[in-house]
């Protein structure tokens, strides 16, 4: 159980002038049901306190701590040490912007796919207070809100060779995030609607088909079922559009 | 140095103030967010259970009312709460729920036909209406008479926050994340905004607004052991009691949870015990029938968790690299209820403890959770004390929850105040024409950089940041915890004091350049020190024991002396306690106080005579 496990950690502070890029050696004891949490906190309050990385609710439902364990993506706060080698090398997950070390900036490139797929309710009805709530079948809730389960941890996103090479992608969190809304009845865009969308190499037609994205989700969402459900979707929207009377 | 100027600055986008900034976008005024990590990431993303309102769609919900809400609140708070407030609450609960259907939450609906469920563990069945088909049911919750709470699945605030930020997104209320609030900007008695520092590059920020919403969530990180995110720590707090003039009310009123995960602290649920789950000492043995021979496990919260504390005291707790605990043991439930009745702590021992509930105990503990005090607010939501200052969720004392929150009603709570304030602030807004002192925004920020200057530099000494944070939560672990009495509270009383100093002499050990983690914390620490001395001072003058608040040497509630809430100022930079007051629990009393039919402590009665206690 005395394990000493070296951490390999990706140290950068952009605002720092003297700093540059490189990698540094931090040694920590094992204890009993460690996790990164505890680790990386131990390093920053007992070795280094400048050291940066992102967890909030530690408890795997906020999607913070995403980061590259020995290369890949995951969440840091249910990563369990006894399940990691003595040496673990820790990278902040690429395509998002650096914050620094192991923190990077997902809150700006989520609230960009939000406003590029619509992610809302998009409706005429107004709300009226004094009436009975519109009914809904509790098996469709129940689908809504298993698209509606993806955390914007990141780690699909980095997880992904397309959105390596092009930064307009939507990725799998964004695809997901329209299946969602396509679901929804309450929402009255369109099949057309939603092919303005998603429908080209930014959005469906972009992806390979690696699956890296659903192998690396820590919530385990069938992100390439959903793939497959908007190109099925989008192609019969876009021929039915070619047909006489089509629209 | 970058300048924003906002119509409403929201401190916080979790639930209350996103459905704050939502009313004032609404009404067309622009509204800005401070957050210190991505809005979706708030911690009321982390609230499983859901949300109470008395809507009656399920047949176990059949009869519910607002009035039936409003008696199980007004008991829940153990008389400790605004009764207006409560009410108002309940009346605005259903209304609340069917918007955020209407907005996009995938509640889950009733469906009709026979269906079983369990209570104590022995099987009944129950019918659903066909014409009910479709509408938002409810769970049950503990304390409610009725089945009442609403829910999607496991991830009720989760989607809930996602269909707010939604909302949000949808009329362009700006959120600006990473972004963390060290002082409130004040001049004459009026609110100006905030000074803040950006968590991405470490500059100071400064925010200018006509109304300023604090809605920054609990402060249970001034614990050791907390369910709350680690971003929890009260900063927001602390920069308004720093104001001298907004009073923070009830601090002492702290619920804790008897099951956290050791070492995480992530709770895992009260269902573990109703479903026949047993606590166990280090020995092996169950222990709660021996204190509490009716109810064992399944008493109350706050009881349980007393009794845990108590044997551990008694030398009974298993010792670990964290700390003392206790096992919850539930592997004779067998292997199928486990996997499928308590997927999600079956999960949580899986994935934070790397052991099998199956076939291992699971080590727990009675642990912070809620922070019923808070910033005080009248029942619109206006701080005391500041002109254009409000508050609206965990981070409020509003008061709906007096001295015990019951289980649902601060998920619910917190889109009820944010609808309520918001249309409250709205109409503040309307009659408001914006008037800026800008040497008063000056001096805030010079003083804010003077500090970053002092901490970088160690011009004050060289206290290590961690080790005086380490400090402070001891002291509230060992003395302010769930056993309260003069003693415990009067050393940690005096030793916050003495930790107070310490925070005044920190010194850095990085540079503290950028976004430096132990910067951010040694800006807040001084002013966390000042939270921790307003709950133990306060615990330690309140001579009763009410809700959470247990007192070992004051056993009974005392409605004759105590029958109100605690108001804690911090008028003077030297102090070195906070100035209390108290004002009356309620200024209507619209159900007077009673035996709240749980738990049994004695009552001092209202009009009880000088000599009768």
């Amino acid at each position: 159980m005395t394990r000493n496990l070296t951490f390999s950690i990706f140290r950068y502070n952009p605002m720092d002038r003297t700093s540059t890029p490189h990698m540094d050696t931090f040694v920590v004891p094992e204890t009993s049901s460690m996790t990164l949490f505890i680790a990386l906190t131990r390093i920053r309050e007992e070795q280094d306190p400048s050291l940066q990385f992102d967890f909030c609710c530690r408890a795997g439902i906020c999607g913070a701590c995403g980061m590259l364990v020995n290369g890949r993506p995951n969440l840091a706060c249910k990563t369990k040490t006894k399940e990691l080698p003595d040496v673990v090398t820790l990278l902040p997950l690429p395509i998002f912007r650096l914050v620094g070390d192991l923190s990077v900036d997902t809150g700006t490139w989520f609230r960009e796919m939000y406003s590029r797929v619509g992610s809302w309710i998009h409706t005429d009805r107004e709300f009226d207070p004094l009436a009975e709530e519109e009914r809904m079948d509790n098996a469709l809730a129940n689908e809504i809100y298993e698209l509606e389960r993806c955390i914007e941890c990141g780690c699909c996103i980095a997880g992904c060779a397309t959105a390596r090479m092009r930064r307009d992608f939507l990725g799998a969190a964004g695809l997901n995030r329209v299946a969602r809304f396509m679901l929804d009845p309450r929402d009255q865009r369109t099949e057309k609607d939603f092919f303005e969308i998603i429908g080209d190499d930014e959005g469906i037609f972009g992806c390979m088909g690696l699956l890296g994205c659903e192998d690396v989700c820590p919530k385990g969402l069938p992100l390439q079922d959903q793939l497959g459900f908007l190109r099925r979707r989008m192609g019969l929207a876009a021929i039915r559009s070619f047909l006489p009377g089509g629209k | 140095m970058q300048t924003f100027v906002t119509d409403v600055l929201c401190i916080g986008a979790g639930l209350a103030g996103e459905r704050v900034a939502i009313a004032a976008a609404e009404a067309g005024f622009d509204a800005t967010c401070l957050s210190i990590v991505p809005a979706r990431r708030s911690h009321s993303a982390a609230a499983q259970g859901g949300m109470q309102a008395a809507l009656g769609n399920c047949s176990m919900g059949e009869g519910d009312s607002p009035d039936v809400h409003f008696v199980d609140t007004v008991k829940g708070s153990d008389w400790g709460c605004d009764q207006e407030v409560a009410r108002l609450f309940c009346d605005n609960a259903p209304i609340a729920m069917r918007q955020m259907a209407h907005w996009g939450v995938p509640w889950n609906r009733v469906v009709p036909g026979k269906r079983h469920y369990y209570k104590g563990g022995e099987r009944f069945e129950k019918e659903e209406k066909a014409e009910k088909a479709g509408l938002i049911t409810a769970r049950a919750f503990g304390g409610t008479a009725k089945w009442r709470t609403c829910y999607t699945s496991d991830g009720t605030g989760h989607t809930v926050l996602y269909t707010m930020d939604n909302r949000a997104a949808q009329l362009g209320v700006t959120v600006h994340d990473k972004v963390e609030v060290v002082s409130i900007i004040h001049d004459a008695g009026q609110c100006l905004g905030a000074v803040a520092r950006c968590l991405r590059t470490g500059e100071l920020r400064v925010y200018l607004a006509k109304a300023t919403l604090v809605a920054s969530g609990g402060f249970g990180r001034i614990y050791r052991e907390s369910t709350n995110a680690v971003i929890n720590d009260g900063g927001a707090h602390a920069a308004v009691l720093d104001t001298g003039v907004v009073p923070l009310g009830n601090m002492e009123a702290v619920q804790f949870h008897p099951t956290g995960i050791v070492p995480t602290y992530i709770l895992v649920t009260e269902g573990c015990r109703g479903d026949g789950g047993t606590l166990l000492d280090v020995n092996g043995e169950r222990f709660m029938h021996l204190y509490e021979p009716e109810k064992a496990e399944l008493a109350s919260r706050d009881v349980v968790s007393r009794w845990m504390m108590h044997h551990i005291r008694e030398g009974k707790g298993v010792k670990s690299p964290y700390g003392e605990h206790l096992w919850l043991d539930i592997r004779h439930l067998g292997e199928r209820h486990i996997r499928v009745k308590l997927r999600e702590v079956d999960e949580i021992c899986h994935n934070f403890l790397g052991i099998d509930p199956v076939e291992s105990l699971i080590p727990v503990k009675p642990v912070q959770h809620y922070s019923m005090g808070g910033i005080r607010t009248n029942k619109d939501g206006k701080a005391y004390g500041l002109e254009g200052l409000f508050a609206a969720g965990e981070a409020a004392c509003w008061d709906m929850h007096g001295f015990n929150r019951l289980g649902g009603n601060s998920l619910a709570e917190t889109v009820v105040a944010g609808m309520l304030v918001g249309a409250k602030l709205v109409e503040y807004l309307r009659g408001r024409e914006a008037v800026w002192n800008t040497a008063a925004v000056r001096d805030a920020v010079l003083r804010v950089e003077d500090r970053i200057e002092r901490l970088r530099t160690g011009t004050d000494g060289g206290e290590n940041v961690y080790a005086v944070r380490d400090a402070m939560q001891d002291a509230l672990q060992d003395g302010v915890h769930i056993f309260r009495n003069a003693d415990g509270l009067g050393r940690a009383v005096d030793s916050l004091r003495e930790i107070h100093a310490r925070a005044k002499r920190l010194g850095l050990r990085s540079n503290g350049v950028g976004a430096n983690p132990e910067l951010a914390m040694a800006l807040k620490l001084p002013g966390m020190v000042r939270l921790a001395l307003c709950v133990a001072h306060g615990a330690l003058m309140r001579t009763e024991s009410r809700g959470s608040h247990a007192r070992e040497d004051h056993p009974e509630r005392n409605d004759r002396d105590w029958l109100n809430r605690t108001l804690a100022t911090w008028p003077g930079e030297s102090d070195e306690l906070p100035t209390l007051t108290y004002e009356p629990a309620t200024r209507v009393m619209e159900m007077p106080p009673g035996d709240r039919g749980y738990g049994n402590g004695t009552i001092i009665p209202m009009d009880a005579g000088e000599n009768n206690s």
